[in-house]
């Protein structure tokens, strides 16, 4: 075993991550610059923007494809954003961006990639006529494609909470879970309200390129809760201190694999490389779960007490881990808790010991927040905006992202199961508080951004 | 995406040929085995194997194709890899 510096017990580790752990690469999401393609006539925007895209990310899943086979490490999707649509469109004497929204999707099926994020407007302060026009747009839009998903980022740290976008975007949600309502309201899994929103992030559905990005970038999301699990399931005796340093060491040797991903494609590509998101992202495939690494530290069930501290030690670890192991850390970075995309969560969830409350103390400290959470039919908009709120108001005060991914599931409630299929997977229905928050909501206005000292 | 040496890994249930069949594929096509390794890793077989694939008259896809299928014959699966993978994995 000469010619590489490791040794056999180390490349029996590789294969093993990679063989019987699910260790892949969950995505390598090009961004695209469309700040150019603007165009009084909304025709000739449209042009623009499925031209601009097939002919950046022409190569994207052929290179994909060949990173695979060089390095025998599965990349699980190619995947493309855009700047956020609402900038683009706004030079458009149109209303209606739902055409827009079939550009992105025609370009992306052209391209063969599975979803394309930047449906978005970052409203946080407020919102000008592109950004009110791309939000009354989103039912449409998430109805009429397929791969298209989009994000409204409605509060940060530095401008508070937009609580007129927070009310608004609790009557989208319910208007897109209409329009998809023979699809179990599927259009609600590809919308994403943000608090702190990245411009890196390479994950769906929440991905979008920035404005502060380049033309185009390469950003790459990794994975791996089955390797960190296995891990943590072969030191039944170490304390947390000793354990916290097994996540770290795992999640460097994942996230190494992005690295060599993500500056292998960008090379391939001739598109600089941005970020690695070195978050821990569950599939509903059995041993690919978040949840299970929680019950593995020690928990009978996920949800019982002691969930949330359990998950900020493995989140945070995965950060010390990750950031050792790259030249650029970005994107969200962290452990996602999507209900439905965990086998853990959802049998959680179903035994009624993971409940919506707590799934809420669980965002304050891992990154995104409630998310893939499939709630009654008949709940209304201004209770969906308040749960919005209160999911903004955590971000806000942390300085972190977190983010809502509800989908009202029209004609269901409580007891029942929707099933969304694939990655997506499936989930039981989650009880609410049945009380009203009308009153709260509807005042509107924004609430103002925080103080950045005396945190207690 | 250079280089020419890769690490072949097979994994299955122990029975005999497993290394006759995978050097034959490699024999035939130039592919010269520079270490060969056996071990059990969660109670599955598992050979490795280091080549040097610069004298290979396949592209790697074709020759990845041909151990796949040579593999699935006798019931192993066999995976192949470039070394830099495990080199950027474990170093910095």
């Amino acid at each position: 075993m000469h010619f590489t510096s490791v040794s056999r017990q180390e490349i029996l580790e590789t294969i093993q991550m990679v063989q019987m752990e699910n260790l892949d690469i969950r995505t390598i999401t090009m961004g695209i610059s469309l700040r150019d393609c603007g165009h009084p006539d909304p025709v000739t925007a449209c042009r623009r923007v499925y031209d601009k895209i097939t002919r950046q990310a022409e190569n994207l899943v052929k290179v994909g494809e060949e990173i695979e086979d060089h390095f025998g490490i599965p990349i699980v999707h190619k995947r493309i954003s855009v700047t956020p649509m609402a900038m683009v469109a706004e030079a458009s004497e149109t209303e209606d961006y739902t055409p827009f929204a079939r550009a992105m999707d025609e370009a992306a099926a052209a391209v063969g990639v599975n979803f394309i994020g930047g449906f978005t407007a970052l409203v946080q302060k407020g919102m000008t006529v592109g950004d009110r026009r791309l939000i009354a747009s989103i039912p449409a839009a998430l109805a009429e494609t397929e791969r298209v998903c989009s994000s409204v980022n409605v509060a940060s740290s530095k401008a508070g909470i937009n609580m007129d976008a927070v009310l608004q975007m609790g009557h989208i949600i319910k208007a897109a879970a209409e329009a998809t309502r023979e699809r179990d309201s599927i259009g609600c899994a590809k919308l994403v309200v943000f608090c702190n929103v990245p411009e890196d992030n390479p994950f769906m559905a929440g991905s979008f390129h920035g404005v502060g990005e380049p033309e185009a970038v390469i950003n790459v999301g990794i994975s791996g809760p089955g390797v960190v699990r296995n891990a943590v399931v072969k030191r039944p005796d170490a304390d947390l201190g000793e354990l916290a340093n097994v996540i770290k060491r795992t999640a460097f040797k994942i996230t190494r694999m992005g690295e060599l991903v993500g500056k292998t494609a960008s090379e391939a590509l001739g598109v600089p490389f941005g970020i690695i998101d070195l978050s821990l992202a569950p599939t509903p495939a059995v041993g690919d779960s978040v949840s299970d690494i929680l019950e593995a530290i020690g928990l009978e069930s996920t949800g019982t007490h002691g969930t949330t501290a359990a998950l900020a030690m493995l989140n945070d670890a995965v950060k010390k881990g990750g950031i050792m192991a790259s030249s650029h850390v970005g994107g969200l970075s962290g452990a996602f808790i999507p209900v439905s995309e965990d086998a853990g969560m959802i049998r959680a969830a179903e035994a009624g010991i993971l409940t919506f409350d707590k799934l809420e103390a669980m965002t304050s400290v891992c990154s995104v927040g409630l998310d893939m959470i499939a709630i009654p039919g008949e709940t209304s908009a201004e209770t969906i905006a308040a749960i919005i709120a209160d999911e903004m108001a955590i971000g806000m005060i942390n300085r972190k992202t977190t983010a809502v991914r509800v989908i009202p599931v029209a004609g269901k409630t409580v007891g029942e199961f929707v099933e969304f299929g694939g990655l997506l997977g499936r989930a039981p229905i989650m009880p609410l508080h049945t009380q009203s928050s009308d009153v709260f909501v509807k005042r509107g206005g924004r609430i103002p951004a925080p103080l950045q000292s005396f945190n207690n | 995406m250079n280089g020419s040496k890769v690490i072949i890994s097979v994994l299955g249930k122990d029975r005999v040929g497993i290394i006759a069949a995978i050097s034959g594929v490699l024999a035939t096509h130039g592919g010269n085995i520079l270490d060969i390794s056996q071990t059990i890793l969660e109670d599955y077989f598992t050979m490795i194997m280091m080549v040097d694939l610069s004298a290979c008259d396949l592209a790697f896809p074709e020759l990845k194709e041909t151990l796949v299928t040579t593999g699935e014959g006798i019931g192993m699966q066999v995976n192949i890899q470039h070394t830099d993978t495990f080199d950027y994995m474990h170093r910095i």
